[in-house]
């Protein structure tokens, strides 16, 4: 399926100009789904089932399947229930959900009020990180446009479905994209994750039963139930379908977000979509999908596409998709610094293990990065890998540890290399 | 100097209270309208804002503290938010911050001696591939900086300009948008 992504015209962000306006939006066919699903013998659970059988992949970067994961949400019992959509989007190498605000919002606003429709949820949050100011504003403009056409509030469409939906500004916190952390947030508090289980279907947002989905992921609602599951699991990799926003940036002549099924083949989205590397130069490496992702080098990309399973047997994850390309003349022991500095900054040091872990990782491979490092530093710290996975709340530690394991291993000349340099010598 | 909100603001810390069931969610939205007005979240505004809401000092003064983008002293009149995460760092991102560090005179970190330009390094802006680029005080990103853009930049800060919003249209995208 990968072979015809060529001819692909984008579904997310199509190319219809001033399709953010919602008058514009609604003439090319817009919440015609959301009127669908409320008005005719769409019942709360064909919904949820339809969408659990598209096999929409969450693209915040777990990839869970979004149908299946509201399926959990418990019974209504009268009380209120939660739509949480996580536009926190900080995850370096990652900055596709700003397109969907700023190109796109009416799409996403039609998908979250099918979800919460689904899940019977009665208050919508978008938690949007701080730093994309204007783009909430957007969202804010897009979602008075849609309060004033009904389309949200009481009784939508005429039907006995009402739904509330606000946005919610961060404040500079890596750690609030993590779901748990990001209802700590959001009710008003340091954002630290919470010891799961229970999961926030079960005990979520001032206790009450909640999901939380990525903005991207929720885009994919609307023409699923306008053009059914089969017509979605018919685009891109088999066991990951869909459209996928792709952010492509580093080394590369045109850097950006562009829309394509999954699975297209890495090196086709280095060479032809974002034009090949910069200056002429060689592909060294290429982070899939945000720096958490192993990375992979140029020689272990041969038949290597953009879906997990692809990516799983290279030694690698999707992801977010954001995929990050590395030129030959690139230092990986100062990348891999920077972006150990990354998570030891963003670390909120409720676990010993990721709190300590983070900071050592970094230190040694300043050390090491300065000229004054020992070759045993790198069995050190692919130690503390090991000591720091699957040891703590939430997965921050893990996708620290990742990198810098595999890195390591994949570039053990080059760091080993800087390690037998004395300081003198760099000098 | 007292620090107090108007009945304006009053009013709106009504209506941001009314999104949730209960006042704590209230914190980080009224901390930010706190910081816009008053250009930081010290001490004093953090009472405010405690005393406002009805809340402990010690759960206003805890929230402030865990996020970055709250201000916990006085910064110069322009924030330059340098990134130099991973595609910024590829791209020159610390080039950038090396460059604006000679210009200003300053250290990342520090502020002008006119209280006009404080410059800080900060994590990913979720703008990687329009590398390297900064954000000017919580508010506009500027992309694809160069040596000339800076100076430009700088220029129009010190005539209190700010650069005018970049959108960066999807490469795949013909048609031109209004
Ligand atoms: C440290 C950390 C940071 C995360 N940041 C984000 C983020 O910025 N955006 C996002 O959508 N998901 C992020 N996630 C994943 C969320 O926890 C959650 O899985 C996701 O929002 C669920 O949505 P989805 O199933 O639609 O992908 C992060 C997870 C971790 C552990
Ligand atoms: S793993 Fe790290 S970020 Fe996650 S809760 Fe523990 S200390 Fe905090
Ligand atoms: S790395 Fe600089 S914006 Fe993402």
């Amino acid at each position: 399926m990968a072979a015809d992504w060529r001819s692909y015209k984008p579904k997310i962000i199509p190319d219809i100009p001033d399709l953010h306006k919602i008058d514009v939006y609604i003439k090319n066919g817009g919440y015609e789904a959301l009127k669908k699903v409320v008005s005719d013998d769409w019942t709360p659970k064909s919904v949820v089932d339809e969408v659990k059988e598209a096999n929409i992949r969450g693209r915040g970067g777990a990839g869970f399947n979004a149908g299946l994961k509201w399926s959990f949400m418990p019974e209504p019992d009268g009380g209120p229930r939660y739509l949480v959509c996580n536009g926190d989007e900080s995850e370096p190498g990652t900055f596709k959900d700003r397109k969907i605000f700023e190109y796109n919002p009416h799409l996403f606003i039609e998908g979250a009020l099918i979800a919460a429709y689904a899940m019977r949820c009665t208050s919508i949050y978008v938690y949007i990180r701080g730093e994309y100011l204007s783009w909430i504003q957007m969202m804010e403009k897009a979602l008075s446009d849609a309060y004033d056409q009904g389309f949200i509030g009481k009784n939508i469409f005429g039907s006995d479905f009402s739904v509330n939906f606000y946005t919610y500004t961060g404040a500079g916190a890596y750690i609030c994209g993590e779901e748990t952390a990001m209802l700590e947030s959001l009710e008003g508090k340091r954002g630290y994750p919470r010891v799961k289980p229970p999961f926030p279907a079960q005990k979520g947002l001032w206790g009450r039963p909640t999901t939380i989905n990525n903005i991207e992921t929720l885009t994919n609602v609307p023409s699923v139930i306008n053009n059914g599951s089969s017509w979605f699991k018919n685009i891109g990799a088999e066991n990951h379908p869909g459209p996928i926003l792709y952010g492509i940036s580093g080394h590369v002549n045109k850097p950006g977000v562009y829309e394509y099924p999954s699975g297209v083949p890495v090196l086709d989205l280095i060479h032809e979509v974002a034009g090949g590397i910069k200056n002429g130069k060689k592909l060294k490496a290429v982070i899939p999908g945000g720096s958490s992702t192993p990375v992979l080098r140029a020689d272990q990309l041969d038949d290597v596409s953009m879906d997990s399973e692809s990516l799983r047997s290279a030694g690698s994850m999707l992801g977010t998709a954001g995929m990050v390309v590395i030129d030959e003349d690139t230092d990986m022991v100062d990348l891999l610094w920077r972006i150990a500095h990354f998570y030891h900054h963003e670390s909120c040091g409720q676990c010993t293990p990721c709190r300590e872990g983070t900071g050592w990782l970094e230190k040694i491979l300043l050390r090491i990065k300065n000229g004054e490092g020992e070759v045993k530093d790198l069995d050190l710290l692919l130690d503390l890998t090991t000591q720091m996975e699957g040891r703590t709340i939430c997965a921050l530690a893990d996708a620290a540890a990742w990198p810098v394991r595999h890195t390591i291993n994949r570039f053990r000349d080059e760091f080993e290399a800087r390690c037998k340099k004395s300081v003198h010598a760099v000098a | 100097m007292k620090y107090e909100f108007t009945k304006e603001e009053l009013h709106q810390i009504e209506r941001i209270k009314a999104k949730f069931p209960e006042v704590k969610p209230a914190t980080l939205p009224v901390l930010w309208l706190a910081q816009n007005k008053y250009g930081h979240v010290k001490p004093e505004v953090q009472k405010l804002v405690a005393k406002t809401l009805g809340l402990p000092e010690a759960h206003v003064h805890g929230v402030a503290e865990f996020y970055t983008q709250y201000y916990k002293e006085e910064k110069g009149k322009y924030v330059l938010d340098v990134c130099t995460c991973l595609s910024c760092q590829l791209c020159g991102g610390y080039d950038v911050l090396h460059y604006l560090e000679e210009k200003l005179g300053i250290q990342s970190g520090e502020t002008t001696d006119d209280g006009m330009f404080s410059l800080q390094q900060v994590e990913c802006l979720g703008a990687c591939g329009y590398a390297p680029m900064m954000q000017i005080s919580n508010e506009r990103y500027v992309n694809h900086l160069t040596p000339e853009k800076i100076d430009a930049v700088i220029e129009g800060l010190r005539d209190n300009t700010l650069p005018e919003f970049e959108s960066n249209k999807m490469p795949q995208h013909q048609t031109e948008e209004n």
